[in-house]
């Protein structure tokens, strides 16, 4: 059964980033860029990461795609949101993208501890994670508080700029 | 914990089920006999003018990307909720910290005036003079004295 | 497991089943109030009272004309509605509307799935909402919708802000985000004696959060017509208002968990009274969601429209602030006393 949902929601993913890649319509992009995140929010609850899960859809979907579609709203109005992309670089985008594969296998097989039926991990991960947040890992989150000025400060003077 | 999981799973598939089920029994009962007329795009009965993408203020824009960063921040705040009364002060000083350094940002969009939502001037105001305008014109006293003169 | 199966899609169907119909009656009652307000009768012909109404509008919308605009985008044309609809059924999952029954060996929870992440759950849920109505006033093609999809999907956002920081209050007196532990620290108190200035930034929130008066500018009908909807006829229209009524249902039902103790009665500890106190317990929670049903239908016949630049005003330089001064405040409480 798990392994039946399991197989649903990666299809949900890959099938979604296939649609995002090749879809000519940049509307049908963002929309099939949907069914990625949730689908991915779904393999997160499977390994039982539920904070993670809702957070996926909380800020991937509640809020980067809400952007994303505003952004396509906002520039793509005058002529149509048709749009091809002839000059894929093939070459470098396979080499970078089996790069980061490779890498993913390497943290994935040098992790021992997966989540699974037999070994359920932690029974609320929230606190556990706030626990973290607050002793082990304190100083990259008060760091990504500086990211997200950087962030807002630097994109927001950016859209500014483009108003006037 | 998965089991929970797997029953809201269950609800959203059963929610959709009943949602298709639906509609398809409405397709199978409605009529179905379009116009060309009937599918026009709707602006008040007139015919449709012009592209239907208006452009909109950017400002919407600049309030998705506002709000994305505040998201994330709430998001963080949420575990440090659950634990705060077990942590103690310390927590309490690190979240101020983080929630501070992000306020800068937000006391940076305000007083930069991405917060306020510019309103078109209105050109009729209390102050306005309306005495150039010919229709407000003040009646002129020396022609109305003569056209009663005349009566 | 095969009874936990049959337990669950019980639960599911008395659930979508009881939204449903509270949502037809619910959609009587605002017309019916909307008559007293006016002074007029409002619907009274189909049954005692127009009981029966509902259901002669179920079937009405059902039998209409479902019209796509030749110059729409038919493949989201056609999911937008399921987009708004389903997120909305599926917000109410985590809402415990009863304090359970022991039967068939095992202790059954009012309530679908009792998950560790309950609120944000909620709120990533309702985020998904909001691309429902974005993409139903893009395809539609149309200068209205695409406005009011826009708008709305805007003031959605920005109220979203004030409603996830004024929850954490809660979160810091609790310690937890199951619903249900919220639920069982209010016996005794409820948690808008402990948060008021949060309940207060909370129900403004919701209701611009379920594009209501004073805050349905996305289908303000003297500027917009209707909105991101305005194209949309036949049952594809009535699953908008499912999904905007239903919205409701699952934003009194939140509010009453989150401040007024959610299936609790007070004094009385429905607990220990076996099947009684579960009935008492599910009517205390319906009685409860009713009168915030009542407040959203009193309030929309009450107060006129904001103007966008308002909301906006109010949203972002109000209505965040304060939640974050009672967030702060309540923080140093914990601390200090």
């Amino acid at each position: 059964m798990e392994s039946f949902v399991f197989y649903i929601f990666a299809f949900m993913v890959v099938a979604g980033g296939w649609v995002v890649i090749y879809s000519n319509n940049l509307i049908y992009s963002a929309f099939s860029l949907l069914f990625t995140f949730v689908g991915l929010a779904g393999l997160y609850g499977l390994l039982m990461a539920d904070f993670i899960a809702a957070t996926q859809i909380l800020i991937y979907a509640g809020g980067v795609l809400i952007l994303l579609l505003f952004g396509i709203m906002l520039t793509a109005r005058k002529t149509s949101i048709e749009i091809t992309q002839s000059n894929l670089p093939r070459l470098p985008g396979a080499i970078i993208s089996s790069l980061i594969f490779l890498l993913l296998m390497v943290v994935i097989f040098s992790e021992p501890n997966w989540n699974s039926a037999t070994n359920p991990g932690v029974k609320e991960t929230v606190p556990v994670i706030g626990k973290l947040l607050m002793t082990k890992y304190l100083i990259p989150f008060e760091l990504a508080s500086i990211l997200l000025l950087a962030a807002l400060i630097g994109s927001v003077f950016i859209a500014r700029r483009e108003d006037s | 914990m998965l089991w929970d999981l797997g029953s809201v799973l269950m609800f959203m598939v059963t929610s959709l089920v009943i949602i298709g089920i639906t509609l398809l029994i409405a397709k199978l009962f409605r009529r179905d006999n379009p116009t060309e007329e009937k599918l026009t795009s709707y602006e008040c009965g007139e015919d449709p003018v012009g592209n239907p993408w208006v452009q909109f203020n950017i400002r919407f824009y600049v309030v998705a990307l506002i709000f994305l960063i505040f998201e994330v921040e709430i998001v963080f705040l949420y575990p440090w909720a659950t634990v705060f009364k077990e942590m103690g002060f310390f927590t309490f000083v690190e979240m101020m910290i983080f929630v501070g350094i992000l306020l800068v940002g937000y006391a940076y969009v305000w007083v930069k005036g991405d917060l306020n939502w510019v309103l078109p001037k209105p050109k009729y105001t209390a102050d306005f003079d309306y005495s150039n305008v010919p229709r407000f014109k003040k009646p002129d006293a020396e022609k109305a004295r003569k056209l009663q003169a005349v009566e | 497991m095969l009874t936990d199966i049959a337990i669950i899609i019980t639960k599911i169907m008395i659930v979508i089943g009881g939204t449903f119909t509270a949502v037809a009656y619910l959609i009587l009652a605002e017309r019916k109030v909307a008559g007293f307000v006016q002074e007029r009768y409002g619907p009274n012909r189909v049954g005692i009272w127009g009981l029966l109404q509902p259901i002669a509008d179920g079937v009405k919308t059902m039998l209409k004309e479902d019209i796509t605009p030749a110059k729409a985008n038919r493949i989201i044309y056609h999911l937008a509605p399921a987009m708004v609809l389903a997120p909305a059924l599926v917000t109410f999952a985590v809402v415990p509307f009863g304090s359970g029954i022991d039967a068939f060996g095992r202790h059954i929870a009012f309530q679908i799935a009792d998950i560790n992440i309950g609120i944000l759950f909620i709120f990533a849920i309702t985020s998904i909402g909001v691309y429902g109505v974005v993409l139903g006033g893009w395809s539609s093609n149309n200068k209205y919708s695409l406005l009011g999809g826009v708008r709305s999907s805007a003031q959605m956002i920005s109220y979203e802000l004030a409603l996830g920081l004024s929850v954490v209050g809660i979160l810091l007196l609790t310690g937890s985000l199951r619903l249900n532990d919220i639920v069982e620290a209010q016996i005794g108190m409820w948690n808008v004696f402990r948060q008021p200035v949060a309940f207060m930034i909370f129900l403004v929130a919701v209701f611009a959060e379920t594009n209501r008066l004073p805050f349905d500018l996305a289908e303000s009908e003297q500027e917009l017509i209707a909105g991101y909807h305005i194209e949309y006829s036949g049952f594809k229209y009535s699953m908008f208002m499912l999904g905007e009524y239903s919205n409701i249902i699952t934003a009194s039902a939140l509010i009453v968990t989150l401040f007024f103790g959610g299936w609790t009665v007070p004094f009385i500890d429905v607990t220990k009274l076996g099947h009684l106190g579960a009935f008492l317990s599910v009517v205390s929670f319906a009685v409860k969601t009713g009168f915030f049903l009542f407040l959203y239908l009193w309030v929309r016949w009450t107060l006129p429209r904001f103007r966008y630049d308002q909301l906006m005003h109010l949203g972002w330089k109000i209505l965040l602030p304060l939640a974050l001064l009672n967030l702060l405040f309540t923080a140093a409480w914990i601390t200090y006393v």
